[in-house]
């Protein structure tokens, strides 16, 4: 028996020998729900990691998470395997990051949507209110109705960012705008419910709305759909969903979700990584609202003109877009 | 904005959501009534589903895109039924089996076939059931309420609602006026005395999952190419127990299941609209309370309105010659 124990101890040292010194850059990405192409959140970051793969040449290894126990369990599976940067795609990832991130100090990960404060964590943040400010000026200039409205999928604090952005932006082009608000549910399924998304952008087209705003993940998808359908204008959000539905696709609410997990990687492999809070907002290019060839004939010169002026001016801190207080209310 | 409009667009919705659930009710229907727990709706609604949206992607017919799904949800029906009726296995666990395996291979196969993650592409306009004005819907408009009641409500649908609509009568009639219907609830209450008469229960019971998977192949082919534009993983997120339990409210008939199928609908429709909406003389109800309401509503009415539901008697026994 101790002989047995002894040369199993021998192998395993051995073992951890050979694993011991990493020979090459290990990058790996967990997806939440939604999935890795899920046409929005997940596929964006998706894509900054392909670039990353195209650029250097350095393979990345992935996990989609299909169930809400697998979150923890996907990271620690990686952070025992010794891999160099884990990102963590997604808010509700951040109870799972903490728990695994205070195990692995070694290890270092970039949460993206939310915040947790480690030192071998760093969490990039999106300011969506200033992005969602310029779209919600767009919705308010196509708007014939004077009505629009918008869709959240699950009723989180940032998903109301999205609104209360929106909100303002409205606002300061059509001060007495109407603004109907829905959101899908308060659980993780109000992310991938396209039925759900559908019912409720008709239910606002029939209350006379005839642009809405989706921040809905898959739930959204079903929003625009039913634009598409009622001939009503539509905006998607984080990648950019213009080629979806040209000719309904008013615009896209873009975070560059794919700018922050390729730098994650980036960072990472020439060791400039560093953990904290990272906040992308207009001014970083972490936000924007998409204009390409799928949108061009909706968006007339001078709406454009105006967008551009406004985000020049927030990007130059003159105008100020109001965030959720700490309480949650939206005070602009 | 006007209250009559308000109400017609409320209905319209409902009339929208209940369809799918209705089809999956009339497929529970079939299969309780003849003695075969039907707890396998979601799953071979979800095989539907994809099957429908998958076809009508590659094809860009809605129609070979239905026909798909009916075979789909079918070869489902048999899998349960050789199962349980063959084997005599245990019904509950054949059919949660399936729902199992639908729920997973079609996100593999949408995944190897498609390429996106578990979705079908969206569908084009000729690939879907699209709406269908009834006629004189616009010359009758001008009457007072029953104008706009059938321009609005009635009229405007797919194809597929008013399949659904016609199925309702034709079911009642089929169960309780016609030989097979006599014969397919005696194999559920009384097995035994069905065969005495004769008759061979298997067969009747095949009989009866076969036409169940055939409603849930429609009710599919609803969510994918009729009120969705293409398949998603998981895209029946549990209207197939909603269906289990809309039969159940209805006491296992068809008329009274349409009723409850009707009544979620309601709710649910109702619960999108008063999100954020200032009800008079209330204010804004927070949106959790709206939420709650359909089942809130299905709590109440299962406690105490409509009295006790009671099962087909052989309901998930296996029949055996012998015994």
């Amino acid at each position: 028996m101790k002989s047995f124990l002894r040369t199993a101890a021998a192998a395993f040292a051995l073992f951890a020998a050979a694993a011991g010194p990493a020979a090459a850059f290990e990058p790996a990405i967990v997806f939440d729900m939604g999935g890795r192409f899920d046409k929005s959140f997940n596929e964006g970051a998706n894509m900054g990691a392909e670039k990353f793969k195209k650029d250097t040449g350095t393979d990345f290894k992935w996990f989609e998470v299909t169930n809400e126990a697998q979150r923890e369990q996907f990271l620690r599976r990686l952070a025992q395997r010794g891999t160099d940067v884990i990102v963590a795609v997604g808010f509700s990832m951040a109870p799972s990051v903490e728990k695994v991130a205070k195990e692995f100090p070694k290890v270092r990960f970039t949460l993206i949507d939310n915040v947790v404060d480690l030192p071998n964590v760093q969490s990039v943040v999106f300011s969506e209110q200033e992005g969602s400010y310029l779209v919600g000026m767009l919705a308010a200039m196509a708007s014939k109705s004077g009505t629009v409205g918008f869709i959240g999928g699950m009723d989180i604090p940032l998903i109301r960012r999205f609104e209360c952005g929106y909100e303002q932006g409205i606002k300061a082009i059509k001060a007495d705008a109407q603004i109907l608000v829905n959101m899908a549910g308060n659980t993780p399924t109000a992310w991938a419910d396209p039925t759900r998304g559908s019912e409720l952008a008709k239910s606002q087209f029939d209350r006379g709305a005839d642009v809405i705003f989706a921040a809905a993940g898959q739930t959204g998808m079903g929003a625009l759909q039913a634009a598409a359908d009622a001939k009503k204008l539509a905006i998607g959000v984080d990648s950019n969903q213009n080629h979806l539905f040209p000719g309904t696709m008013l615009t896209s609410m873009v975070k560059r979700v794919d700018v922050a997990a390729y730098e994650a990687f980036r960072t990472a492999k020439d060791g400039t990584w560093k953990g904290g809070v990272q906040r992308l907002g207009l001014k970083d290019d972490g936000v924007a609202w998409a204009d390409d060839s799928y949108n061009k004939s909706l968006i007339t010169p001078e709406m454009r003109a105006k967008v551009e002026a406004a985000a020049a001016e927030i990007k130059a801190g003159t105008r100020k877009v109001a965030n959720l207080d700490d309480s949650g209310a939206c005070k602009y | 904005m006007d209250g009559l409009i308000w109400i017609l667009s409320l209905l319209d919705s409902m009339v929208r959501l209940a369809a799918p659930l209705f089809l999956a009710a009339l497929a529970g229907f079939y299969s309780e009534r003849a003695g075969v727990i039907a707890l396998d709706l979601e799953g071979k609604m979800l095989a539907g589903a994809f099957a429908a949206a998958a076809t009508a992607a590659v094809t860009g017919s809605a129609w070979l895109g239905l026909g798909a799904a009916v075979i789909a949800a079918m070869a489902m029906s048999l899998l349960h039924g050789f199962a349980s009726i063959t084997h005599r296995g245990d019904q509950v666990v054949s059919a949660v089996a399936i729902n199992t395996i639908a729920l997973g291979l079609t996100a593999v196969l949408a995944n190897a076939w498609f390429g996106l993650g578990g979705r079908t592409p969206n569908l084009e306009a000729g690939a879907r059931f699209g709406e269908i004005t009834l006629p004189l819907a616009e010359t009758l408009r001008p009457l007072p309420l029953l104008g706009p009641l059938y321009a609005e409500v009635i009229s405007g649908h797919n194809i597929l609602v008013y399949i659904a609509a016609v199925l309702a009568p034709l079911s009642a009639w089929i169960a309780y006026r016609s030989r097979f219907g006599l014969r397919l609830r005696a194999v559920g209450e009384n097995p035994a005395a069905v065969d005495t008469a004769g008759i061979s229960v298997p067969a009747l019971r095949y009989q009866a999952v076969l036409i169940s998977g055939f409603l849930c192949g429609i009710a599919g082919a609803y969510l994918s190419t009729a009120q969705g534009a293409g398949f998603q993983q998981n895209m029946t997120a549990g209207k197939g127990y909603l269906a289990l339990a809309a039969l159940i409210l209805g006491k296992w008939r068809p008329l009274p299941t349409l009723a409850a199928c009707l009544l979620f609908a309601f709710a649910d429709a109702l619960q999108t609209r008063l999100q954020g909406v200032a009800v008079p003389g209330i204010g804004e109800v927070p949106v959790q309370l709206i939420e709650a309401l359909p089942y809130v509503l299905t709590v109440l009415l299962l406690a105490g309105f409509v009295g006790r539901a009671v099962p087909p008697k052989a309901v998930g026994t296996p029949y055996v010659k012998d015994r």
